[in-house]
């Protein structure tokens, strides 16, 4: 069978946001949303809103139906073996969150090692700062050398310290750098640690399978692959979400309240308190599905394409500099410098060409000062992604370098 | 593409004061030094002053960062040179943005402001508030 691809123009008509002329190039910030998506979120809204778990009547049962049919549609994407390890959060801040306050205060003791990486985001950072301050724990990070890559040497003699936690991103969102995460998840359980993988940059940009990959966690957020905002997901080994107890409790979590105490409900439940994003979660299924369709082997092999075009496009230019690994060992990400321009001054120049790029520090700063630098200027690709985009942002670095020339 | 709102969004003077910084560097011994910072986009500026009889006879600014927040710093610095202190503390945002002379879109008003709000917080112990 011939490889899928990509028809690019075919994809872009199902987002209507390009009608209105914008080059968007900030897809690992958050994605655009297909009428898919949309529309489905819309035909909750106005045939059969309603809550979910609870009430006898028909359109609450649909919404219950498809509220939960989104939990099958996850499941087979990342390939775990069961619903009850697919739980909906917020995004994948909650989930680690989730992860980091039910199983870490009852797992991580006084003088525990947790190895993280500098180019973790800081949603996979600053909740094991907190739980380690809290236990005395210690933090150890993954330094990585001039290509953006994280130092395995250093990994590994971490690893013989017999760390109790290792959590890393599958993807950079700063640097796009592509994890060797199965051996990295391999090597971390050989020396005993539970493995929790941030998923936020790759779930929605090539395939996953979380039983191939190993590891105990692994959260992503909906909105970064074509869903909308409020939804994401943590997986969770069923044993290990077994044992571990409630993170928010209310609502929809338990199975019975008395006065002398109450029972949780079973998984993935046990998760989710309160009333849930109903909409939401039945618009990260229609993304689920939309993604399905078009082939994730497409999706990364589209995005390979156009992340070639652009580095060798930026490569071209004097005085900017790309960090991060080639093309092929990167995701459709690319952050880069521009000698003399600050990365906000041309952002501010792209946004008159409506071109959407992102300057900061990208929620990443122990991993600018590493770099050196206070910020950088990043362009990411996603599905709808063209060249003339590229051009376009290409025209934007010029015209910044006409002004402050 | 080149359009006219570009030119005016990065007129002459703003990429004048970011390229040839007025009052740029440390004073030795200063009276009063103060540095803030904008986390979000790295943007630094911090001011050294030599206050004589309630006169601020010298100024200099230091700092890294976009054109807006740095020009912003030199152009406050030439205006506070031998001002009476009593009237630098009447310096408004509105005074501020006025001599950049530019739109500012909200997302870069914290640039523009910052240097004032090293002024405020360094030199008058005020609450730096975070303007929008």
């Amino acid at each position: 069978m011939a490889p899928r691809t990509i028809d690019v123009a075919a994809v872009r008509k199902d987002f209507p946001i390009f009608e209105t002329g914008i080059a968007y190039l900030d897809s690992a910030n958050t994605s655009q949303r297909p009428r898919q998506v949309t529309g489905a979120m819309l035909e909750y809204f106005e045939k059969y809103n309603s809550n979910i778990h609870r009430a006898a009547y028909r359109i609450a049962e649909e919404a219950t139906v498809r509220y939960e049919a989104t939990r099958e549609k996850v499941r087979a994407f990342i390939n775990a073996a069961s619903t009850k390890e697919i739980i909906y959060t917020r995004g994948t801040t909650e989930a680690i969150n989730l992860v980091a306050y039910s199983w870490g205060r009852k797992n991580i003791t006084s003088g525990d090692l947790i190895v993280l990486t500098i180019l973790d985001h800081h949603s996979n950072i600053v909740p094991w700062q907190i739980l380690a301050a809290e236990k005395g724990a210690e933090i150890q990070y993954v330094d990585i050398d001039e290509r953006g890559e994280l130092l395995q040497d250093q990994y590994a003699e971490l690893l013989k310290r017999g760390p109790k936690l290792v959590a890393f991103n599958l993807v950079s969102n700063a640097m796009g750098t592509i994890n060797p995460a199965r051996e990295m998840v391999a090597a971390a359980k050989k020396a005993g640690a539970t493995v929790l993988v941030d998923g936020a940059q790759s779930t929605p940009h090539q395939p996953v399978d979380v039983r191939a990959l190993g590891c105990d966690f692994y959260a992503f957020s909906g909105h970064k692959m074509l869903g909308p905002t409020g939804a994401g997901i943590l997986y969770g080994r069923r044993e290990l979400l077994e044992a571990m107890d409630p993170f928010m409790a209310g609502g929809d979590m338990i199975r019975t309240v008395r006065i002398e105490g109450t029972t949780y409900h079973d998984l993935p439940w046990r998760f989710e308190a309160g009333t849930q994003a109903i909409a939401e979660v039945i618009g990260l299924g229609a993304a689920v599905d939309y993604l399905s369709e078009l082939g994730m082997d497409a999706v990364r092999a589209h995005e390979l394409e156009i992340t070639e075009y652009a580095y060798e496009a930026l490569s071209d230019i004097d005085g900017l500099t790309v960090y991060g690994p080639p093309p092929s060992r990167r995701a459709g990400v690319i952050s880069f410098a521009l000698e003399g321009i600050h990365p906000h001054d041309l952002a501010t120049i792209a946004d008159r060409d409506q071109v959407c790029l992102r300057a900061g520090h990208h929620c990443a700063m122990p991993l600018m000062t590493r770099l050196g630098v206070p910020a950088t200027a990043r362009a990411s690709f996603y599905v709808y992604t063209q060249k003339d985009e590229v051009d376009r942002l290409v025209g934007s670095i010029q015209e910044a370098q006409r002004i402050f020339k | 593409m080149s359009t006219a709102a570009d030119d005016q969004f990065y007129r002459e003077y703003i990429l004048d004061h970011y390229k040839n910084p007025r009052n740029y560097g440390r004073l030795e011994h200063p009276d009063i030094t103060h540095e803030e910072d904008n986390p979000l986009c790295g943007d630094i500026v911090g001011m050294d002053f030599q206050v004589r009889e309630g006169v601020i006879e010298d100024i200099r600014f230091h700092g890294r960062g976009c054109a807006i927040s740095q020009a912003s710093a030199s152009l406050l610095t030439e205006r506070l040179k031998g001002l009476q202190l009593e009237d630098a503390k009447k310096i408004t945002k509105d005074d501020v943005l006025g001599e950049l002379g530019i739109q500012i879109s909200p997302a870069r008003i914290k640039c523009a402001l910052l240097s004032l709000k090293v002024l405020k917080v360094g030199a008058y112990g005020l609450a730096g508030d975070d303007e929008e």
